[in-house]
């Protein structure tokens, strides 16, 4: 089936861009070197890093596994050449941060031998369980090769939700990156073999594959690579950045909004780039890891642009070096496009598995960035974001740190596909703003979650003192109270009389001192006479009882 | 904003060709003014001067400034208004960008508060006049202190139906008597109506060009038009015609040039839509029932508060959180 017959939706917003995509697609791909040294980092994907299985001495072979996934978001790393580990330390790897992270370098010998015990390539993929896939292909660490590295084989088990379309991006939007270009010209064949294989693991009822119509020659490789199937719709959309969004693609091809904060699966779509669907024929039918990748190498840093198949872990300086630019001379090296690439300080990066597009540009065509000016509100913006957000209003909280007001205009909705930035007649960096306010509140978040986790411990300590208290104070007085009872029950009517005694005489005393008698206050004279009287009493008291 | 400034040529040709060159000794004098004004706070604020002055965002104001006050008022009125409107309408919240309302508005609001006899003095058409004022007379008008203003002046069609309403003279009386008659033409008022014309084309350049969002003016115009058709169906004595409303008056610079200003508008395009139905309302609603004869400042201001609230009730549905 053509496109002919098929409606395409149109997403809204979008830019037409130059694409530069002409300067490297004039040649074949070609094989870049083996470089002296492999550089792997332990996290290509996303998800947790994986765990090295191999020691700093260890001879390895090429397609060995070196670093074992770590757990089920996660994809092993192999060697991607023969030679032995160096150093497994923290190196510049291409990354918007320019931070180290820990990687596997390999010395290589030059000798590429590959690695004996491989699984061998199966002809026929049907006598594989679609879990028997999954596992081959991850252990082949393949990730999705089109950006974001996202481990392949979660996206190829459809869960509880069951698969109405399996769609491949072969859009690439992007300016200047050409690679799925080049590749799928010369490999349509292995790709929609790939897909086959994916479409089997997912159980699919159809496939879509999404090219823009500017890829004239890669649309006819593809129409002959599918012949006589009917089940593959290949479908051209028009050229219109960002139509290789993964939630644009879906939405031209089908008309169906991938809900925001969800997974395209739950609308019965899952969607792989064609790169990944080469790396899956690659691990299926020839039992081959993914350890290389074709990247586009161009700009005007570069003489001949080109694309390549790379070693992953090829170090991008060795890259440029055989494409004859000058170091010197390159004033930026760009990770990806131009749109949504991430500048690298370091050309002694290495390519990694999702890395497409290394962009260099010549330090002439370097120009300082204007000053942005205030925003008018002009709304250029709005016009063109393919998300349908407001980017005036998101830059005009954002700037405020206004972080709750960010969110209520759907800050986390972006995709950051730069297209405000290149319409804003004020030159503002909109999405610089968008991920520091995103970074900001994933730290605000993530700080509060702590101090929460913090006070929680804090009051349960509180709150386990005082209990231990209240139990010890418990104790205590359930010991005294069993020590009272005992003697109690025994001397009771001893301390009962004591006690009634002692009462008495208190009440006596009481009674005695209570109502003031007339003899209380007494003259000398009085008290005088009483006493004579007294003393008489006493002697006739004396005097009768001597009779 | 250079090409909002083509836009106003033909309406401005026009002013100045029926009623005098008044209107662009005042476009002069406002532009001086606005530089100067602008200048001087940057230099205070220690801000870019040349870059910013030149966004021309200043002479814009300066331009529908001059464009909204009568051109035979005197020269300190729209130097006095220049300066408000630049310095207190939009450099104290901060330059371009953070004034929440139209500067030139401002400045025309508190012009018409402060001096409503000399904002109230419009110029006749020429045609109208007994004799076409000279040169000298003209200026001497702007800089002389008014001096043979009584030979240029003459009402307003709004003013004419405002007054005669005021007195108990009905709408059509007004218009065919012999006092007012001669000052309505075909669609509205005798020159007015001109000009008018002059900035609707000016502002359909700028609607095709695509430099200017379509909701606002076609929301304001249409609610005017709704509305003043409504009540003239009702009662035509008491009620100016569709025609009048968008034709006489400043309804055509307002749609076009003064609503449009994006720093002060709504900016999603639902929430223009109803920024310019509620301007609409407010200018109809002066217009017909408040002591101004013209409502298009008061009701752009009041509208420009809103802007804010009507943005944040109207963001669009964003990609992904509806069905389909």
């Amino acid at each position: 089936m053509t496109s002919a017959q098929t409606k395409v939706f149109n997403f809204h917003g979008g830019l037409l861009l130059d694409d530069h995509k002409s300067v490297s697609t004039s040649r074949p791909i070609e094989l870049a070197p083996i470089p002296p040294q492999l550089i792997l980092p332990l996290t290509q994907h996303l998800g947790h890093a994986a765990k090295p299985c191999v020691k700093v001495g260890d001879s390895v072979l090429k397609g060995q596994c070196i670093a074992k996934a770590d757990g089920r978001v996660s994809a092993p790393i192999h060697a991607s050449s023969s030679g032995k580990v160096v150093a497994i330390e923290p190196r510049a790897v291409p990354h918007p941060s320019n931070l180290k992270t820990d990687c596997i370098v390999i010395e290589t010998d030059g000798r590429d031998t590959p690695f004996a015990s491989e699984p061998t390539g199966l002809s026929n993929y049907h006598s594989l369980s679609t879990d028997e896939i999954r596992q081959r292909i991850q252990d082949a660490g393949i990730v999705g090769l089109g950006g974001a590295g996202f481990p392949s084989h979660i996206k190829l088990n459809p869960g509880e939700h069951s698969v109405e379309t399996l769609i491949l991006n072969a859009a690439e939007c992007e300016p200047y990156i050409s690679c799925d270009d080049m590749l799928m010209r010369e490999h349509a064949d292995a790709i929609i073999s790939g897909l086959r294989i994916m479409q089997h693991a997912l159980h699919a009822k159809s496939c879509m594959i999404g090219i823009e119509d500017n890829k004239i020659e890669a649309y006819q490789a593809l129409l002959t690579a599918i012949d006589s199937s009917d089940d593959i719709r290949l479908v051209r959309v028009p050229t219109r950045y960002p139509a290789g969004g993964e939630r644009q693609l879906i939405y031209s091809l089908t008309g169906k909004q991938t809900p925001t904060h969800g997974r395209p699966a739950e609308i019965g779509i899952v969607c792989h780039n064609v790169g990944t669907a080469f790396a899956v024929h690659n691990a299926i039918t020839k039992g081959e890891a993914l350890i290389s990748r074709v990247v586009t190498l161009t700009g005007s840093g570069i003489p001949q642009p080109r694309n390549m198949h790379v070693r992953i872990g090829t170090p991008i300086h060795d890259l440029l070096e055989h494409c004859h630019a000058h170091e010197h001379d390159i004033g930026q090296i760009l990770i990806g496009g131009p749109m949504m690439g991430f500048k690298i300080d370091s050309s002694a990066a290495p390519v990694t598995k999702i890395c497409n597009c290394v962009l260099a540009t010549h330090q002439r065509d370097i120009k300082p960035a204007d000053n942005p000016m205030p925003c008018i509100r002009c709304g250029e913006c709005t016009n063109v974001c393919p998300v349908n957000l407001l980017p005036q209003q998101l830059y005009w909280h954002a700037r405020a740190q206004e972080f709750d007001r960010v969110q209520d205009y759907n800050l986390f909705d972006c995709i950051e596909c730069g297209c405000c930035d290149v319409v804003c007649p004020s030159r503002i960096p909109l999405v610089q703003y968008f991920r520091f306010a995103k970074t900001t509140i994933w730290r605000q978040e993530h700080d509060k979650e702590k101090s929460d986790k913090a006070r929680e411990r804090h009051e349960h300590r509180l709150e386990r003192l005082e209990r231990e208290k209240r139990e010890k104070r418990e104790r205590h007085n359930r010991k005294k109270a069993a020590l009272k009872k005992e003697p109690d029950q025994k001397e009771d009517p001893k301390k009962a009389a004591i006690l009634a005694a002692m009462k008495r005489v208190q009440e006596k005393k009481s009674a005695t001192n209570k109502a003031p008698a007339n003899t209380d206050n007494l003259t000398a004279e009085q008290q005088r006479k009483i006493d004579e009287a007294d003393a008489r009493r006493a002697e006739h008291n004396k005097d009768n009882n001597g009779n | 904003m250079l090409h909002v400034g083509y836009a106003l040529v033909p309406g401005t040709i026009a002013y100045a060709w029926l009623f005098g060159i008044g209107v662009l000794v005042q476009i002069l004098l406002a532009c001086v003014t606005a530089v100067i004004a602008e200048g001087l706070i940057l230099f205070l604020r220690k801000r870019p001067i040349k870059r910013t002055l030149a966004d021309g965002s200043a002479l814009l104001t300066a331009v529908l400034l001059a464009l909204a006050i009568p051109p035979i008022a005197p020269w300190w009125v729209i130097v006095l208004g220049t300066a408000f409107a630049i310095i207190f309408g939009k450099q104290v919240y901060g330059g371009i960008g953070y004034n929440p309302f139209n500067p030139a508005m401002l400045g025309y609001v508190m012009l018409l508060i402060s001096f409503p006899l000399e904002m109230t003095r419009w110029p006749a058409a020429f045609s109208l006049l007994e004799q076409t004022p000279t040169l000298q007379a003209s200026l001497d008008v702007i800089f002389n202190a008014g001096l043979g203003i009584d030979t240029v002046s003459g009402a307003t069609p709004l003013d004419a139906i405002k007054t005669q309403l005021g007195q108990g003279m009905d709408i059509h009386s007004t218009i065919i008597s012999s006092t007012y008659g001669e000052l309505f033409g075909s669609l509205a008022g005798v020159g007015w109506e001109i000009v008018s014309l002059g900035f609707l084309i000016g502002g359909l350049y700028l609607l095709v060009t695509q430099r200017i969002a379509w909701q606002i003016p076609l929301a304001m115009l249409g609610t005017i038009a709704v509305l003043a058709s409504v009540f003239y169906l009702i009662d035509s004595a008491r009620y100016m015609s569709p025609l009048l409303h968008l034709f006489g008056g400043a309804t055509m610079l307002g749609a076009f040039f003064i609503a449009t200003d994006p720093v002060s508008a709504a900016t999603t395009p639902r929430g223009r839509i109803y920024y310019g139905i509620g301007i609409g309302v407010f200018t109809f609603i002066i217009r017909s029932w408040g002591s101004y004869p013209e409502g298009i400042a008061f009701a752009v201001l009041l509208m420009n508060m809103a802007a804010p609230t009507i943005d944040y009730y109207t963001r669009p549905t964003v990609f992904g959180q509806s069905r389909d």
